[in-house]
């Protein structure tokens, strides 16, 4: 269909008029340019949001105890379970869905020192999972390990804004810090991945292993709270009730009370977000559609006017032996030639823009709150490319037809 | 080689019918060198689309080298136009943007002929009307009657039954008008049929028959004096 003689065909009439091809033309850039800068910047939006919720938290629950409200097997109700370390070993051992159990014990806020630098500073006892459920990210060193915590040994791990009162510019690593007066080694820095309110505290924190914790300041093996997440492609929500119920049960709890064992997960939560974005996406597609169906439209006319002026070529084709089949194609070619070739700019100039911004953004460290890498993925792309081949074919169509309608007896008639 | 027995046609004008054509018969044999007269209004275009197979006849019967023309699809219409008829129109109806040489391939272009084999065909075709060295050249850049020999190179190139002439030698003077019968002359003593439409009695008065068309009907069919020579 693409030979060399409908190429020249095409480059002849497009050529012939420049001005006009070319104010077509704009109509497609534009549409596709606006369709892929609008799902970008959307793209964008949904980064920056989904990003504030951490990396795993949309797999994760968290469960503590709380005062219970029923009696049960002799127990009076208002007494709170206490967790314990034994737990996550039985949770582990009867429920293979789930995936890490980090638990957290803190010892509230205690005085901690470097050489005679200090404050008072919430200290964090851990198991080595933690940073990997929590939106928390490592800065410097490493965070506890399983032979810390197998060894309980006097390790610590530092919040990013801790290790700058304590060590300022210094290197901490291998250093010694005082909690409550026992010796730890610095190990490593870590801090939230996205600084907001309800993650400041992490910034002051100061984590040791939980065995070391136990060993060291005798609180007995006791945890708060502990997070859990699911395997990969595993419902959190199918999780959360298996652990609620293994622990009920453990620590006496009346299975059917509400209270005893509290539990929460961010899957209802995430999964609303997902589906407003869904919908912001769903509205881009039709807003970023619409600017393209008008350029899509103005091509159709200007192939209308084509046609209406090539009437007298038509008809001379069409005395020579041109099957009807080979002037809809002429004509469906050059439309698809007008909409992919300027679609394609658009892409490139959307693609471009989308790029630069996140450049732009990387470089000056700019992290705007709920907006974060915007980006064109390749399936966009590729779907924009086949939407323009349909809309340029769909753009032709009417003058196609129009075009093989063309009486051959024209060619005989003398203006 | 054509065959019409009692064609009519009409067009239909609002309310009213038009009849144009009342009843043709016409029988044109191989090799034959025939001229259509008929002032306007005579019917002698519709005569000639029907025959071109550019329109469709409504009555009657036609056949063209043996084989019934009727009720085509527009695809067949196509195909038996490329093939067994070839057109020379008064204003040349060369296409703009291509050069002589490819204005003579076009009609084996929609024979899916390659390109190479078409293009050295039509520079044989150009070779024979004697315009080998403009074959480079856009149709604006020559000057009529070489257009008109390029159209007739064109018409040629498929080997067609029929070459069918609409006033050819309308836009053209006297001297030039005389260069393209010759050229007529030439292929029809190769044997090729070739008829012409006009008007003028000097071009009618070349070729071996005249058929004048009045109102619809044929009104007088004869041979020439140079169909003797």
């Amino acid at each position: 269909m693409l030979d060399r003689d409908t190429w020249q065909e095409i480059l002849g009439t497009i050529k012939k008029h420049k001005l006009r091809t070319g104010l077509t033309a704009l109509g497609v850039f534009w549409g596709i340019f606006m369709l892929i800068f609008v799902l970008g910047m959307g793209k964008g939006l949904e980064n920056g949001v989904f990003r504030g919720f951490g990396d795993r938290a949309k797999n994760v629950m968290y469960v503590w105890p709380e005062r219970t409200s029923q009696p049960y097997k002799g127990f009076q109700p208002g007494r709170r379970p206490k967790l314990r370390l034994e737990d996550i070993t039985a949770i582990r051992q009867n429920i293979p869905d789930v995936q890490y159990i980090a638990p957290r014990l803190s010892l509230g806020s205690v005085p901690v020192y470097y050489k005679d630098i200090g404050d008072s500073y919430e200290v964090r006892g851990e198991l080595q999972d933690m940073i990997r459920i929590e939106a928390l990210q490592l800065h410097k060193g490493r965070y506890i390990n399983d032979l810390d915590i197998s060894d309980s040994r006097k390790v610590a791990v530092l919040g990013q804004r801790t290790a700058e009162v304590l060590f300022g510019e210094k290197d901490c690593i291998g250093e010694y810090i005082r909690i409550k007066g026992v010796e730890f080694r610095v190990v490593g820095i870590f801090g939230p991945l996205q600084i907001k309110p309800w993650t400041e505290s992490d910034l002051e924190a100061v984590v040791i292993p939980l065995t070391a914790m136990y060993r060291t300041f005798g609180t007995g093996e006791r945890v708060d709270y502990f997070i859990c997440s699911a395997a990969p492609n595993v419902l959190v929500s199918t999780i959360e009730p298996q652990v609620r119920a293994l622990l009920k049960k453990r620590h006496h709890v009346a299975p059917d009370d509400p209270q005893g064992i509290g539990g929460f997960n961010l899957e209802t939560e995430y999964r609303s977000v997902v589906n407003l974005f869904g919908g912001i996406r769903a509205f881009l597609w039709f807003v970023g559609i619409g600017t393209l169906l008008a350029g899509i439209v103005g091509v159709s006319n200007i192939m209308l006017i084509t046609v209406k002026e090539r009437t007298k070529e038509i008809g001379i084709r069409k005395a020579m032996g041109a099957p009807p089949r080979s002037i809809i194609n002429m004509i469906l070619a050059e439309s698809i030639a007008i909409t992919s070739i300027s679609g394609y700019l658009g892409l490139i100039a959307g693609t471009f823009v989308i790029g630069g911004l996140n450049y732009l953004m990387m470089a000056n460290n700019l992290e705007p709150d709920n907006f974060y890498n915007p980006q064109v993925n390749l399936t966009v792309g590729l779907g924009a490319i086949l939407l323009l081949i349909l809309a340029g074919a769909a753009a032709g169509f009417i003058p196609a037809i129009q075009a093989a309608r063309v009486n051959p007896v024209i060619a005989l008639k003398d203006e | 080689m054509i065959r019409l027995r009692n064609i009519r046609k009409a067009y239909k004008t609002g309310y009213t019918q038009l009849e144009v054509l009342k009843g043709i018969d016409l029988d044109i044999e191989a090799g034959a060198f025939a001229s259509i007269m008929g002032s306007s209004g005579s019917g002698k275009s519709t005569l000639l689309n029907i025959i071109g197979i550019l329109d469709e006849y409504d009555n009657g019967d036609y056949e063209l080298d043996g084989k019934i023309i009727k009720g085509l699809s527009q695809t067949d219409a196509a195909l038996y136009r490329n093939r067994f008829i070839g057109f020379v129109f008064q204003s040349f109806n060369l296409l703009p943007f291509k050069t002589a040489q490819e204005n003579v391939a076009l009609p084996l272009y929609y024979q899916k002929m390659d390109r190479k084999k078409r293009q050295d065909l039509a520079m044989e075709y150009l070779n024979m009307v004697g315009l080998a060295d403009w074959a480079e050249h856009l149709p604006n850049q020559l000057s009529g009657g070489q257009q008109q020999r390029v159209a007739i190179a064109r018409a040629l190139i498929t080997q067609p039954k029929v070459i069918l002439a609409d006033e050819p030698t309308g836009a053209l003077d006297s001297k030039t008008s005389s260069e393209v019968m010759e050229l007529f002359k030439k292929v029809n003593k190769e044997g090729m049929t070739v008829i012409i439409v006009t008007h003028e009695n000097d071009i009618a008065a070349m070729t071996q028959r005249i058929i004048r068309l009045r109102d619809g009907v044929i009104e007088n069919d004869g041979a020439t004096a140079s169909s003797s020579s």
